[in-house]
């Protein structure tokens, strides 16, 4: 009897390469995310996190490399990825002069979701009574958020991209987005999230990866014992294929190309101290990735 | 796609229902530009009925570069472009939707002007029906040209200059045929005094409509 073949990976980056015009927002990652995985992207302001998710979301084009989300090529099939794949964004995509029940439901219904699931996911997220009829130009940083959030809850995506969730949250709505990122998971559902605040998300993480300069730099398992990582970086444009030796610049401190803020910088990444930012190359062959699944 | 056209015309309307920018704003400057060309044209009766048609469709013109402003600024705001790509909507879904709202604004608007042209320019119009189908067909004309430019401008900061630019001589053709049309309309002109205007119109619209239905995709995700 032929072995099982593996299962598709919820995301996979191999040498991704994406341009803003001439300018580099990711350098060449490589990522893989298990179905049903959570894990978690950190990295100073203008490393790369947000183009990460919006290259995966199928937002920003993919210059080379391969990537593949949800096993399909969001090229060939943008709607049928864009309609699996939820982003929780920097903006909310809200219409000021629609009320918080039309934007839901609006939403809802562009991405071909079950109507049926606007109402629940609006209470879950406290959008009841008058709220539901406010206008979003009334609402709040922190509330339209939350519809942004209900939004997602609604749509029920295989694939959550979140960015910075937990900004603009008050204590309980970020309680409740744990137990929804949670809740997700449960249900199948893969999360990929950014944040500059690690340790409000890491006990829900199987998996931290760093990001600086567009590529990944390191990562560390959260949930697991085996060891921290470094993860070797390839040279940008490298022929080299995804499986293939380090070749330089493993945990470098050199600048990236291009972005004046952030990307590129000399400090060191946020999150963990081993591998990343040492100028030491990595011996051997590279590191394979720790995925879990959950 | 059909589903998606009227769940975005229907956002859209009722964007417009809510804030009333096409009726307290553009309708308004398109009476005002009527007005203007009134005063420029002095107080013979004679000269703005037979420059009526062409002034109408001049201040239709400009006011689909509001109406059109508007319907691509309601996607610039709070990153909902990002949103409506996100969601997966057929694109052809999603233009034909856009036009669609535009091109029921532009009704109401053409509606309003020509009260205008009756009341200011005392024009009287004989062939109803030459006028209404010369609207109908210049209205889906300009949605879908202004739709699709609209677009092609949306991602750029001096959109509110560039599409004015951009569109205005595009739709010459619709000025020219729409011009004409009136023109036997208010002289009471038989149908094959616009036929090949009416032509024109048509292939206009045709071709404008199935341009946008392959093409605004690609251009949303450049832009």
């Amino acid at each position: 009897m032929a072995p099982a073949a593996p299962p598709t990976p919820a995301l996979s980056l191999r040498d991704v390469v994406a341009l803003s015009g001439r300018f580099p927002l990711l350098a060449g990652v490589d990522l893989e995310v298990g179905t049903g995985e959570v894990v978690l992207v950190e990295g100073p302001n203008g490393a790369g996190k947000t183009s990460l998710l919006r290259v995966a979301a199928g937002l920003v084009p993919v210059t080379s490399g391969r990537l593949t989300v949800l096993g399909l090529d969001p090229e060939r099939y943008r709607t049928a990825v864009r309609r699996r794949v939820g982003m929780l964004a920097h903006a909310s995509h809200l219409y000021d002069d629609l009320n918080v029940r039309e934007n839901v439901r609006f939403a809802v219904r562009a991405a071909g979701a079950d109507p049926g699931r606007i109402g629940p996911a609006c209470e879950r997220l406290g959008l009841t009574g008058r709220l539901l009829r406010t206008s979003a130009a009334k609402l709040s940083a922190g509330q339209r958020r939350r519809v942004a959030l209900a939004v997602l809850v609604a749509r029920a995506p295989d694939l959550w991209l979140l960015d910075e969730p937990h900004a603009g949250l008050d204590a309980s709505a970020r309680t409740l987005l744990d137990e929804l990122i949670g809740e997700a998971v449960a249900t199948g559902a893969t999360v990929v999230v950014a944040s500059h605040e690690p340790e409000l998300l890491e006990p829900l993480a199987d998996r931290s990866v760093t990001v600086s300069g567009g590529r990944v730099t390191g990562e560390r398992s959260i949930r697991s014992p085996v060891a921290d990582v470094p993860v070797p970086v390839r040279a940008v444009g490298s022929a080299a294929p995804a499986s293939g030796p380090p070749v330089e610049r493993v945990g470098s401190a050199e600048p990236a190309a291009g972005p004046p803020e952030g990307v590129g910088s000399a400090a060191p990444a946020a999150g963990p101290p081993e591998g990343v930012g040492s100028a030491e190359p990595a011996a051997g062959p590279p590191v394979e990735r720790v995925a879990h699944v959950a | 796609m059909w589903r998606d056209a009227a769940l975005v015309a229907g956002k859209d309307l009722r964007i417009e229902a809510r804030s009333k920018v096409a009726l307290s704003q553009v309708a308004p400057f398109g009476v005002v530009a009527l007005g203007l060309f009134a005063f420029a044209l002095g107080p013979d009766r004679a000269p703005m009925v037979s420059g009526a048609p062409g002034l109408f469709w001049v201040a239709v013109l400009f006011s689909t570069v509001l109406a059109i402003q508007r319907s691509v600024s309601v996607e610039s705001a709070d990153g909902a472009r990002d949103g409506l790509r996100l969601s997966g909507l057929d694109p052809a879904g999603l233009f034909l939707g856009k036009a669609l709202a535009v091109a029921a604004q532009l009704v109401v608007l053409e509606l309003v002007l020509t009260v205008g042209v009756v009341l200011l320019y005392g024009a009287a119009v004989k062939t109803v029906w030459l006028i209404a189908v010369a609207c109908l067909l210049g209205t889906v004309g300009l949605a879908a040209a202004g739709t699709l430019y609209g677009a092609l401008s949306a991602g750029i900061r001096v959109r509110e200059t560039l599409l004015p630019f951009l569109l205005l001589p595009v739709v010459t053709p619709i000025l020219l045929a729409g011009t004409r049309i009136w023109q036997a309309g208010l002289a009471g002109g038989t149908p094959s005094d616009a036929t090949p205007w009416l032509h024109l119109l048509l292939a206009f619209d045709a071709v404008y409509l199935a341009v946008g239905v392959v093409v605004y995709g690609p251009i949303q995700e450049a832009t």
